[in-house]
């Protein structure tokens, strides 16, 4: 199996979830997990979109600007330089179900804005129209393993082209019918500014093995992360907020596992 | 970057299935457009249907994944043996050492807008045989590429509109690169639903006549579908062609609108120039974005000048194979090969009137010519640019 080891720093971390309102008070939250109590995630306006573009904007844009600000504020970075990398396990979910919905009905009448925020990379583009940033961008998914395709393109980006990668990783809830079949209990998103080795903060040394996933040792975060894809970053994140030296194993896609080696 | 070798690619569209079919068509000047119907849509439109998607059968142990755009896909992987040479591929190195990265922009919501039409009048429930992960959800298609050709390595969909299948060449490149991986499925794959047909309506942006990329009197796009993949290796002894370069870029402008002077087009096409290392007078032929949408052929045709001025032959082969968005990129990149395989640049389909204030050199009809470098444009929705640069094999 694979070799290669691909080595980043984390210079800043956004974080909204259940019981989780940000990075500055999650992490003592995840250094102890006793102390976290789920409540719905509170989603804030996106300050920073134009008024044209915050009225259009949905929930996953409202979540992944959110966390992403946070990570670029704490890296003291200027995002109009940052090449990102977004990823999500769905794209607006709400916006999917009234487009599906207009569609089933004889009018057929879609709306133009519906539409337009239909594109998976919704999220980014609206980051990039507030950064007014021409960097690179991308926007994948990988169904459960969204967060863990995320993380491996961004260092991959970080490390191939000596550069500064966000990510951002983001999922929200959809309503009935498809809740039903897909059921995300609530919105979680998170953000990793990853620099080159050169830069500042913890370095993680990622890899590809056959390695089971890593818990958080504490059920509900477990089941947080079982639930929702976007969560599956919750070991890392604890580690992360801990500080120490440790290894920890990211979901992906079977048979591999994101072997995630923290070096404090 | 270090060349990546191309040992094999397909295309299908409504132009055909295969290389050969695709080179025939755009060799002999044909459009694969028609005015006609698609499912229940009766939109005064043209459409590049592909043949014969109906019709195809998944292997039972992929029944889960069956909707029209795996379908597609299937059509596609067995174009040119494709699947066959990927096997070959899979017995040289491990299956954990191949990936599979692939765009789409819509992947089989047409399976979740019908079940929308069957949901239980009491409950509001979708249908039983609705299986959301492997239709509905964008990644469906990776998951369906990587379980029909049994690789086991790193996967992802790339989404971001009409460029998402050009930039997937971008994120095998760089894992063949940092050594992850020795070879990827890379591709696209998008079909024809009723999101895109009436949401391109809202906008205004599909063109009641067949689309004309260039002409004066453009008035939007049509529609195809399509499905395209191509096998990266870190080497081969006899490639098709060679990645050389991939530029990728973001407008920062507007959700549906490209930067008026193609600002953010203009920087993908020297990223993929920096990366071949190559300036620009060596490009032989460059494949248009080319929608035929007023404002964005107008954007690509500053952008173009910004960066080759009006020396270099291009063309939108849009005319001929429709728009089909996330498998654009894709198409393209089949088409940019093909013209480096057999030496002749592809002419535009369907202009009638040169538009005078477009002043890239623009091909009405196919030209023969020995090629080195090709470059393909593509474009997407949110502001997302990537350009490819392909050499040829010799």
């Amino acid at each position: 199996m694979s070799e290669a080891v691909l080595a980043v720093r984390v210079q800043g971390v956004g974080l909204l979830g259940p019981g989780l309102a940000d990075w500055a008070s999650g992490q003592g939250l995840l250094r102890e997990p006793l102390k976290w109590i789920s409540a719905a995630t509170v989603l804030p306006a996106p300050a920073r979109l134009p008024p044209a573009e915050r009225r259009r904007a949905g929930a996953i844009v409202k979540l992944s600007l959110a966390v992403a600000d946070q990570a670029c504020e704490q890296a003291g970075l200027d995002p109009a330089t940052l090449a990102t990398v977004f990823t999500a396990s769905s794209g607006d979910a709400g916006n999917c179900h009234a487009l599906c919905e207009a569609l089933a009905t004889p009018e057929r009448a879609v709306s133009p804005t519906r539409f337009t925020n239909s594109v998976h990379n919704a999220a980014a583009g609206y980051w990039h129209i507030a950064t007014t940033s021409r960097a690179p961008s991308t926007s994948l998914c990988a169904h459960d393993a969204s967060f863990g395709a995320g993380l491996l393109e961004a260092a991959a980006q970080c490390a191939a082209l000596a550069r500064p990668v966000l990510l951002v990783a983001a999922d929200v809830p959809y309503p009935e019918p498809l809740h039903a079949v897909r059921s995300l209990p609530d919105a979680f998103g998170v953000a990793l500014l990853l620099t080159p080795p050169a830069g500042q903060g913890p370095e993680l040394r990622l890899r590809l093995a056959a390695q089971p996933t890593s818990g958080c040792g504490h059920d509900g975060l477990d089941a947080l992360q079982r639930q929702v894809p976007a969560a599956r970053s919750l070991p890392l994140l604890q580690a992360l907020a801990r500080g120490a030296s440790t290894e920890r194993v990211v979901d992906y896609l079977d048979p591999l596992g994101l072997v995630v080696e923290l070096r404090a | 970057m270090k060349p990546v070798a191309v040992s094999d690619y397909t295309v299908v569209s409504a132009l055909g299935a295969g290389r050969e079919a695709t080179r025939a068509a755009l060799r002999g000047g044909r459009s694969g457009l028609a005015r006609r119907t698609f499912e229940t849509v009766a939109l005064d439109t043209w459409i590049g249907e592909v043949d014969g998607v109906d019709a195809q059968q998944l292997l039972p142990a992929l029944a889960e994944f069956d909707c029209r755009n795996n379908r597609l896909a299937w059509l596609g992987l067995q174009a040119d043996g494709f699947a066959a040479s990927v096997a070959l591929a899979r017995a040289r190195f491990a299956p954990e050492r191949i990936g599979v990265f692939v765009g789409t922009s819509t992947s089989g919501i047409l399976q979740t807008e019908l079940a929308y039409r069957r949901r239980d009048p009491a409950s509001g429930a979708l249908p039983g045989d609705f299986h959301y992960a492997q239709t509905h959800n964008t990644y469906s298609l990776a998951a369906f590429v990587r379980e029909a050709l049994a690789l086991r390595g790193p996967a992802v969909v790339v989404s971001t509109a009409c460029s998402s299948s050009a930039k997937v060449y971008g994120n095998a490149a760089r894992l063949i690169e940092l050594g992850l991986i020795d070879a990827a499925v890379v591709g696209g794959v998008d079909s024809l639903c009723l999101t895109t047909l009436y949401g391109f309506n809202s906008l205004e942006l599909l063109s009641p006549d067949i689309c004309r990329p260039w002409d004066a009197g453009r008035r939007g796009l049509s529609l195809g579908e399509a499905a395209a993949f191509a096998l990266l290796e870190r080497d081969a002894a006899l490639p098709r062609a060679w990645l050389r370069g991939v530029g990728e870029s973001s407008d920062g402008h507007h959700m549906s609108s490209p930067h008026p002077e193609g600002a953010g087009a203009a920087e993908a096409m020297r990223g993929a120039l920096a990366e071949a290392g190559v300036a620009p007078e060596a490009i032989d032929y460059l494949n248009l974005h080319g929608t035929a949408t007023p404002n964005n052929d107008a954007a690509e045709d500053l952008a173009v000048q910004a960066v080759f001025g009006e020396r270099l032959p291009c063309s939108s082969t849009k005319g001929a194979t429709g728009h089909t968005l996330g498998a654009a990129g894709g198409v393209e990149a089949a088409i940019a090969m093909l013209a480096l395989e057999h030496g002749f640049m592809p002419g535009g389909a369907n202009r009638i009137e040169p538009d005078g204030a477009l002043r890239s050199r623009y091909l009405d009809a196919p030209v023969d010519a020995k090629l080195s470098l090709v470059a393909s444009n593509s474009f997407g929705f949110g502001g997302s640019n990537a350009c490819l640069v392909f050499g040829a094999a010799r």
